[in-house]
C-alpha cells in the first residue's frame, strides 16, 4: 500500500511547517457556501498561531467570524479581491491595522506566479479528490455534495504555493480524473463533512429578469454590441452577473440567430445562459475560471469544449497567453463611473468596502470594447459621478457606459460613438448624465473618510492604483 | 399609456425611462381608500418635481361624487399636470362638471385652459353617449375605453378574442373622430401572455384607436412595433410632405409626387404616418422637422 | 397646533416611512439607507416642510429607503395633515 496523503486537518497543518507571520490562502469557488476558510482559520486559532497573512481569491458574507480572529490577533493582514458583509463593514471602519491588500483575478494570479504574493500554505476546498490529491470541481461519485465546476482561482496557489493542502467533503478512488489540481502539487488530502452549502455555491436553473429596467439597460447594451462594429463571425465576449448583463445575452442571441452570426468562445465566470448558446451552437467553445451555476458546474464536467482556464491564463497582463488578450467584447457593471469614465467596483458610495473587483481592470483594458451597464441611479445613489470614490478601472480602458439616461462613449473612441449614432441610438456626454443624476438627487455631502489607510488597490501591472481610507460615523 | 400607481413613488420616479407617449399616474383603484390622500400628495409633489421630459402627464383622479375626486383635481392642476383623466364617464354633464372644477382651480392660479381632460367610458351608458362626451368640452383631448367595469356592466367578461368589447370599442373610435379628438384602448392585464397581447393591439389598430393603454414597461415594445409603419410607407410619407414644404416654398397649392397629383387624405395619411414614426422611435423629430 | 401620533408613507425602496408624535420643538430621528451622504438633506426637506405647515413642536421618526426630495415633502405632509386633522386642499 503506497504512501497516503490523507491526514486530519490539524496533521495537514503541522505537517505544512505553516509558522507565525506567514501566508496561507484560499479559493471562493465556493462563494457564499464556503465553509473552508471559517474551518481552517478557526483550527489555525484553535492552534495558537498568530499574525497571519490570509490570502483569499476574494471573500464575502460568510466570513463574518473572520473578524473574531483579526481581533485575536490570529489574522493581522489580509489580500483578497474582494470584501462584503460585516467583515468589509468592519475593516472600513479600521478594524486591521495593516490595510487590505485588493488585487484583481489577472493581477493576483499574475503577482502569484511572480512570487510578489508567496503563498506558504494553499488552503483549497475541492469537490472531489482522490487519496492523492488530484482534486476537482466536479463530482465524481454519488456521494458529490458539494460542487463548484471550475476551480480556475484556485490554479496559481496550488502550482506556486510552497505547501497544498486538499480540503474534500468527497473522497474518491484514484485516479480521480480528469483533474484540475494535480497530485504532484500537493502535499496533503484532508477529509471533511462538508466543503460548502451546496445551495449557497450556485443557483438551479437560469432566472430571467423582470425587473423593467433591467430589461432596458440589456436591450440598449445588446444593441451597443450589435452596432459596435465588433459584432460579427467569430467574436469572442464575456458578461458578468448581473441582471442586465444575463438578460444582454438573451437579445444578442435573437441577433445572432437572424444575422447568422457565431462566437468563437465565451469567456470568464460561465453562466447557463452561456451554456444554452453553446449547447445551440451559438459559442464554440466556453473558457471558464469560474462555473457561476448549476448548469454550467454541470457543464464543464461533461463538454470537452467547455474548458477550465486558471486566473494567470485567464487574466494575467504579462502573459501573452492569457485569455483576454483575444477578447473582442466584454459587458461589466459598477457601482461608480466616473466623467473620466474611471469605474469603481469595490466600494460603496457611502464609504463602505461591498464589493470585488473579480476581472474587471482586467477585461476592460484588454478586451477590444468594454460596455459597462449600470443604471444612473439606484435609489437616491448616483452611479454616475463627477469623481469615484476608488479608483479600480482606469477611464482609458473603458469605452462605453450604458445608462437608461443615454449611452455614454469615450472620447478616445469616436469611430464607436459615430457607429451608435448611425444606428439611431441615444448618445450622450457622460457630463450631462453626471449632471441628469444631480439635479433629481442633489448634491451629496462629502465622506467622512479618516486618514488611516485600510485599503490598497493594486493594479493589475503590481503598481498601486489607488488607497482606501477608513470610515468615520 | 403607461399606468402608474398613483402610491409608488419608486414607480413614479423613472417611469419615463421606458419611453411611453404618456404616463398615467393613478388615483383611483390601485389606491386603497386609506392611502388617498397621501397618493395625492405624492403625485402633487412628483409632478412638480420630476423631469418628465416630452412625455405627456395624465392623471387619473377619482370620481368627483366621492370625497376625493375635487381635492385631486385641486391637487394636480396646481401642479400643473397635462390632462385630467376622468374615470367611470357616463354623460356630458360629468364632463362639464369637471371643467368647471379645473376652471375654479385654474382661475385663482391665473392659467385658464391649460389642463386638458381624457374621458374614461367604462359603462354601457357611456358607450351610447360617447360622441356627447367626446364633445362635451373644447377640453376633451381623447376618450378611453375602460374594459373591466364595462364587461361587468356588461354582465359578461373579457375574452381573449374580445367580441364582447367589439361595439364599445368601435363606437369609440367613431366617436372620438367625429368629435375631432383621441381614442385610446383598454389594459391588457396579464404580462406573460405577449402573444394574446400582439393580437389585441394588432385588432384595436386596425379599429383606429391612436393608442393602448399598458400596465408595465414590457408592453411598450410590443404596441411600437404594432402601431409602428413600415418602412415603405415612412418613405412614401416623406416623400409627400416633402412635396408638401416644396409647394409651399413656390406658393403654390397643386402637391405633385412623380407627377402625380397628391389628394388630401393622402397628405393626411403622411402626415400620420410620420407622427406614428417618430413615436415609434423609428424617426428623429429633429430630422423631419 | 395639537399634533395626534401619524404615519405615513411605507419601507419600499424609493420611499421614505415618517411617524410624527407630539413633542417639544422639532426633533427630528433619521434612519437612511443614504444618511452619510443624504442625512443632512433629508432632515433640512422634513424641517422646512413641517414647518411651513406652521408645526414648531413635534417628535418625528423617518426610516428612509432612498427617497427623493418630492416624496419626503409629500410623506411629510401626509403624515402631518393625518397628526393635525388639516388638510393642505380645499373642502
Amino acid at each position: 500500500m503506497r504512501n497516503t496523503k490523507v491526514v486530519t486537518l490539524e496533521e495537514a497543518i503541522r505537517r505544512s511547517g505553516l509558522k507565525d507571520g506567514m501566508t496561507v490562502s484560499f479559493h471562493h469557488h465556493f462563494r457564499g457556501g464556503d465553509k473552508v476558510v471559517n474551518l481552517v482559520v478557526g483550527k489555525l486559532a484553535e492552534m495558537g498561531f498568530k499574525d497571519l497573512h490570509l490570502a483569499a481569491s476574494s471573500l464575502s458574507d460568510v466570513h463574518t467570524p473572520l473578524i473574531g480572529h483579526i481581533r485575536n490577533g490570529v489574522i493581522t493582514k489580509i489580500s483578497t479581491s474582494g470584501l462584503r458583509g460585516d467583515l468589509a463593514n468592519e475593516i472600513s471602519h479600521g478594524l486591521l491595522k495593516e490595510p487590505v491588500v485588493f488585487r484583481s483575478h489577472g493581477g493576483r494570479g499574475s503577482a502569484i506566479a511572480s512570487g510578489e504574493l508567496h503563498i506558504d500554505v494553499a488552503f483549497l476546498g475541492a469537490s472531489s479528490c482522490d487519496e492523492l490529491g488530484n482534486a476537482s470541481g466536479c463530482p465524481r461519485s454519488e456521494n458529490a455534495k458539494s460542487i463548484c465546476g471550475s476551480l480556475g482561482y484556485a490554479l496559481p496557489d496550488a502550482r506556486y504555493a510552497d505547501h497544498v493542502v486538499v480540503i474534500t467533503d468527497d473522497l474518491v478512488a484514484y485516479p480521480n480524473v480528469p483533474k484540475s489540481i494535480s497530485a504532484c502539487d500537493v502535499e496533503s488530502v484532508v477529509v471533511v463533512d462538508s466543503v460548502g452549502d451546496s445551495s449557497k455555491i450556485s443557483s438551479g436553473a437560469i432566472r430571467d429578469s423582470k425587473n423593467p429596467r433591467d430589461i432596458l439597460l440589456a436591450k440598449q447594451a445588446a444593441k451597443v454590441i450589435i452596432n459596435s462594429g465588433y459584432f460579427k463571425d467569430g467574436f469572442s465576449i464575456q458578461t458578468g452577473t448581473g441582471g442586465a448583463s444575463l438578460a444582454a445575452v438573451k437579445y444578442i442571441r435573437e441577433s445572432m440567430l437572424e444575422k447568422g452570426i457565431k462566437a468563437s468562445f465565451a469567456l470568464g465566470g460561465i453562466t447557463a445562459h452561456m451554456v444554452k448558446l453553446h449547447q445551440e451552437g451559438l459559442i464554440g467553445r466556453l473558457i471558464d475560471v469560474q462555473s457561476f451555476d448549476k448548469v454550467a458546474a454541470e457543464s464543464i464536467a461533461t463538454d470537452q469544449l467547455h474548458q477550465e482556464v486558471s486566473a494567470v491564463e485567464y487574466a494575467s497582463a504579462d502573459h501573452v497567453g492569457s485569455a483576454v488578450h483575444a477578447l473582442d467584447i466584454v459587458i461589466l457593471s459598477a457601482l461608480e463611473v466616473d466623467v473620466d469614465f474611471n469605474v469603481n467596483v469595490l466600494v460603496g458610495s457611502d464609504g463602505i468596502i461591498r464589493g470585488a473587483i473579480g476581472g474587471h481592470p482586467d477585461t476592460a483594458e484588454d478586451s477590444a470594447l468594454s460596455i459597462i451597464v449600470c443604471p444612473l441611479l439606484r435609489g437616491r445613489i448616483p452611479c454616475v459621478v463627477p469623481k469615484v470614490t476608488t479608483l479600480i478601472t482606469p477611464g482609458k480602458s473603458v469605452d462605453v457606459v450604458v445608462t437608461e439616461y443615454g449611452i455614454a462613449v469615450n472620447p478616445g473612441r469616436p469611430e464607436i460613438a459615430q457607429r451608435l449614432v448611425e444606428a439611431g441610438l441615444k448618445v450622450v456626454d457622460i457630463n450631462d448624465l453626471a449632471a441628469k443624476a444631480r439635479s433629481i438627487i442633489g448634491e451629496p455631502d462629502t465622506l467622512p473618510f479618516g486618514d488611516r489607510v485600510v485599503g490598497i488597490v493594486m493594479d493589475r501591472h503590481g503598481k498601486v492604483l489607488d488607497e482606501i481610507h477608513n470610515i468615520l460615523d | 399609456m403607461m399606468f402608474v400607481p398613483g402610491n409608488n413613488p419608486g414607480m413614479m420616479a423613472d417611469a419615463h425611462i421606458y419611453g411611453p407617449d404618456s404616463i398615467m399616474l393613478d388615483l383611483e383603484d390601485s389606491v386603497t381608500m386609506a392611502e388617498k390622500d397621501a397618493a395625492r400628495l405624492l403625485v402633487h409633489n412628483a409632478l412638480k418635481s420630476i423631469d418628465y421630459g416630452d412625455t405627456e402627464m395624465v392623471v387619473r383622479i377619482n370620481p368627483l361624487n366621492t370625497p376625493y375626486g375635487k381635492k385631486d383635481v385641486e391637487a394636480v392642476v396646481k401642479a400643473g399636470v397635462d390632462v385630467i383623466r376622468m374615470p367611470k364617464t357616463e354623460t356630458a354633464d360629468e364632463v362639464r362638471e369637471l371643467e368647471a372644477e379645473i376652471i375654479k382651480v385654474e382661475t385663482e392660479l391665473g392659467c385658464v385652459g391649460r389642463t386638458l381632460i381624457m374621458a374614461a367610458i367604462e359603462s354601457a351608458l357611456g358607450v351610447v353617449n360617447a360622441f356627447e362626451i367626446a364633445s362635451a368640452s373644447k377640453r376633451m383631448m381623447g376618450i378611453a375605453l375602460g374594459a373591466e367595469d364595462y364587461s361587468a356592466n356588461l354582465k359578461t367578461q373579457r375574452t381573449p378574442g374580445g367580441a364582447e368589447l367589439l361595439l364599445a370599442r368601435e363606437t369609440i373610435v367613431v366617436a372620438a373622430r367625429a368629435a375631432g379628438i383621441a381614442c385610446f384602448d383598454t389594459v391588457y392585464s396579464n404580462l406573460d401572455d405577449m402573444e394574446t397581447f400582439r393580437k389585441e393591439v394588432e385588432l384595436i389598430k386596425t379599429l383606429g384607436f391612436d393608442g393602448k393603454s399598458i400596465i408595465n414597461p414590457r408592453q411598450i415594445e410590443v404596441v411600437n412595433e404594432v402601431f409602428a409603419p413600415s418602412q415603405k410607407d415612412i418613405d412614401k410619407a416623406l416623400r409627400i410632405i416633402a412635396a408638401i414644404k416644396e409647394a409651399q416654398a413656390k406658393g403654390s397649392g397643386v402637391i405633385a409626387v412623380n407627377g402625380k397629383m397628391v389628394d388630401r387624405p393622402v397628405v393626411i395619411r403622411a402626415e400620420r404616418t410620420v407622427a406614428l414614426a417618430i413615436a415609434s422611435g423609428i424617426l428623429d423629430k429633429e430630422e423631419v422637422l | 397646533m395639537e399634533i395626534k401620533n401619524a404615519v405615513a408613507g411605507t419601507l419600499e425602496s424609493g420611499d421614505i416611512l415618517v411617524q410624527i408624535a407630539p413633542g417639544e420643538g422639532l426633533q427630528v430621528d433619521l434612519q437612511s439607507s443614504v444618511s452619510a451622504q443624504f442625512g443632512r438633506q433629508i432632515k433640512a426637506v422634513i424641517t422646512e416642510t413641517l414647518e411651513g405647515l406652521g408645526i414648531a413642536d413635534a417628535y418625528v421618526k423617518a426610516t428612509d429607503k432612498g427617497a427623493l426630495d418630492c416624496t419626503i415633502r409629500a410623506r411629510v405632509t401626509a403624515a402631518a395633515v393625518r397628526a393635525t386633522g388639516k388638510d393642505v386642499w380645499k373642502d
